[in-house]
C-alpha cells in the first residue's frame, strides 16, 4: 500500500485530566466494582485514529427529533409531566462552540419509569412518551430541545438508593478522542448530594458542572420552564507557529 | 495573584447506565423512532478492500458477558483514510462510514461488526502505524467511556513495528489487542474489563 503523506500539523488533543474526571473504581458504585479495569490505562497523545470522527448532517434530523414530548405521541397527544425547554452550548476546552456535534439524549418518564424491556419499576409507562431525543448543534455550538422533566427513581445499589432526575447525554465532536457520556441534573434536586453516581465526582465543582438551573429568561411564559446546560469537550492543543505556511 | 488560565473544564463523565440503548440504538429496545438505529451498517454500497467480520463479548472481572454495554468503532477505509470532515489526505471510500456502534445481543451481549480491513495510518511522527482499529465501550458500572485498539494477529509484520505497540511494557498483554482470525475467516476480539486477561485500555 501506497504511503500517504503526514497527516496535518494539529496540535492533537489536550490530555484528558484524570484527577478531574472520575475514576473507573467506585465502590459507592456497587457496579463499578466488578467493571472497572485494574491495570495503569496506556497513555499516548493522540493521533489520526482519534483526532477524526465521524460526519453527522443536519439533514438526517427528523423535525420531531428534538421534541421528545411529540416525537413518541399519538397525532393529537402528548407526553405526560413538567414541560420543559433545555438548551445550552457544546463547548471545547478552548471555550470555542463546537457545531455540528450530535447530541443524544435519553431519559425516563415523569414517573421516574424508563421504557425498556429490562425495566421493572412499578410507576407505568406513559403510552406517548418513548424517552429519547437527539439534534446537532449550530454554528455557535448552541442547541436545544424539548421534553418533560423526568422523574426521580430507585435502583438496585444501596438499600434505599434513588437516582436523583437526571438525562442521559451521548456527545460526538469533531475527534473521537472527545467522545463523552454524561448526565445533567436539575438545580435543586435533593437527591443530587445522596446519590452513589453522582458520588462518584470528585469535587463540587465537578457536581455543579453537571447541574442545569433554571433559566427563566429562556421559559416560554404559560407553556415551558427552561434549563441551561453547557457541555465541554476536550480541546486541541494549540502548535507553536500553527498558522505559518510551509517556507514562510 | 497571577493571571487565570481561562481554559473550561471538560464535563465529567458519568456511567451510560442500563438504558444507554434507549438513547442510542432505541429501535433496538423496541422504541421505533428515525427510521433506524445510527451504526447498524458502515457500507452504503460496494466498498473497497477487503470485507472482514469481528465478533466478540466484553466481560467483567468474573468471567461474566455484559450485556447491557454498548461498543462503538472508528476506523479508516481500506486505504487508510478516514471518512471524516478532518481528513485532508485524500478523498476516502464514498461507500464506507468508518464508524459502527453496536448494542450486543440481548442475551449473550455478542456484539458484531461488519467492516472493511482497514489500511494503516501514520503515527504523528510520520512512522506508519499497524492497522488497527479504535474501539470505545461504555456500560451501566463504566464511569467513564474505556478507549481500546483493535489490531489483527495476521499482521505480524506491521504489528512488530507499531508505534505504540513496540512501547507496551508488558508485550504480554499485547494480545489483548488482538482480533484473531477464526476458521470461518471472520476475526474474535474479547474484552475482558480486568483479571489476568484484562484488555489494555488506553488514555488518549
Amino acid at each position: 500500500m501506497s504511503r500517504l503523506k503526514m497527516p496535518p500539523k494539529l496540535g492533537g488533543y489536550i490530555p484528558r485530566d484524570r484527577n478531574w474526571q472520575p475514576d473507573a473504581l467506585t465502590p459507592p458504585y456497587k457496579t463499578s466494582v466488578k467493571r472497572s479495569p485494574q491495570a495503569a490505562l496506556l497513555s499516548f497523545p493522540t493521533t489520526l485514529s482519534e483526532e477524526t470522527s465521524p460526519v453527522f448532517g443536519h439533514n438526517m434530523l427528523g423535525e420531531l427529533d428534538n421534541d421528545l414530548i411529540h416525537n413518541y405521541a399519538q397525532t393529537g397527544e402528548s407526553a405526560i409531566g413538567p414541560r420543559i425547554i433545555v438548551h445550552g452550548r457544546v463547548l471545547d476546552e478552548n471555550g470555542r462552540g463546537v457545531p455540528g456535534a450530535l447530541l443524544e439524549f435519553w431519559q425516563a418518564n415523569a414517573g421516574g419509569r424508563y421504557r425498556h424491556k429490562k425495566e421493572s419499576y412499578l410507576a407505568p409507562l406513559d403510552p406517548n412518551f418513548g424517552g429519547c431525543g437527539r439534534t446537532i448543534t449550530a454554528e455557535d455550538g448552541s442547541y436545544e430541545f424539548a421534553t418533560i422533566q423526568p422523574g426521580p427513581y430507585p435502583w438496585p445499589n444501596g438499600m434505599n438508593d434513588w437516582r436523583p432526575a437526571h438525562i442521559h447525554f451521548s456527545i460526538f465532536g469533531h475527534g473521537f478522542a472527545q467522545r463523552l457520556i454524561t448526565q445533567m441534573y436539575f438545580e435543586g434536586d435533593p437527591h443530587i448530594k445522596l446519590c452513589p453516581i453522582v458520588g462518584i465526582l470528585k469535587t463540587q465543582e465537578a457536581i455543579d458542572a453537571l447541574t442545569a438551573p433554571l433559566d427563566m429568561n429562556r421559559t416560554v411564559p404559560m407553556d415551558s420552564r427552561a434549563f441551561k446546560f453547557d457541555i465541554v469537550l476536550r480541546g486541541q492543543r494549540q502548535t507553536y507557529f500553527e498558522n505559518r505556511k510551509e517556507g514562510l | 495573584m497571577v493571571q487565570k488560565l481561562d481554559y473550561l473544564r471538560e464535563s465529567p463523565s458519568q456511567t451510560a447506565g442500563p438504558y444507554v440503548h434507549i438513547g442510542c440504538t432505541p429501535n433496538f429496545t423496541g422504541i421505533d423512532i428515525y427510521g433506524g438505529d445510527l451504526g447498524t451498517s458502515m457500507k452504503t454500497g460496494p466498498v473497497q478492500g477487503t470485507e472482514i467480520t469481528i465478533k466478540g463479548i466484553v466481560f467483567d472481572g468474573t468471567g461474566t458477558p455484559l450485556r447491557d454495554a454498548m461498543i462503538e468503532i472508528w476506523q479508516p477505509d481500506a486505504a487508510g483514510l478516514f471518512p471524516s470532515a478532518n481528513e485532508t489526505r485524500g478523498t476516502p471510500d464514498p461507500h464506507f462510514t468508518g464508524w459502527g456502534r453496536s448494542p450486543g445481543d440481548m442475551d449473550t451481549g455478542e456484539f458484531v461488526f461488519e467492516t472493511v480491513k482497514p489500511g494503516a495510518v501514520p503515527f504523528p511522527d510520520g512512522r506508519m502505524q499497524a492497522p488497527h482499529i479504535t474501539a470505545w465501550i461504555v456500560a451501566r458500572g463504566i464511569n467513564i467511556g474505556l478507549h481500546t485498539r483493535i489490531y489483527f494477529d495476521d499482521e505480524t509484520v506491521a504489528n512488530a513495528a507499531d508505534p505504540i505497540l513496540t512501547r507496551i511494557e508488558h508485550q504480554n498483554r499485547i494480545p489483548t489487542l488482538l482480533a484473531k482470525k477464526q476458521g470461518d475467516g471472520s476475526y474474535r476480539f474479547d474484552v475482558h474489563l480486568q483479571g489476568p486477561l484484562e484488555t489494555i485500555f488506553f488514555d488518549i
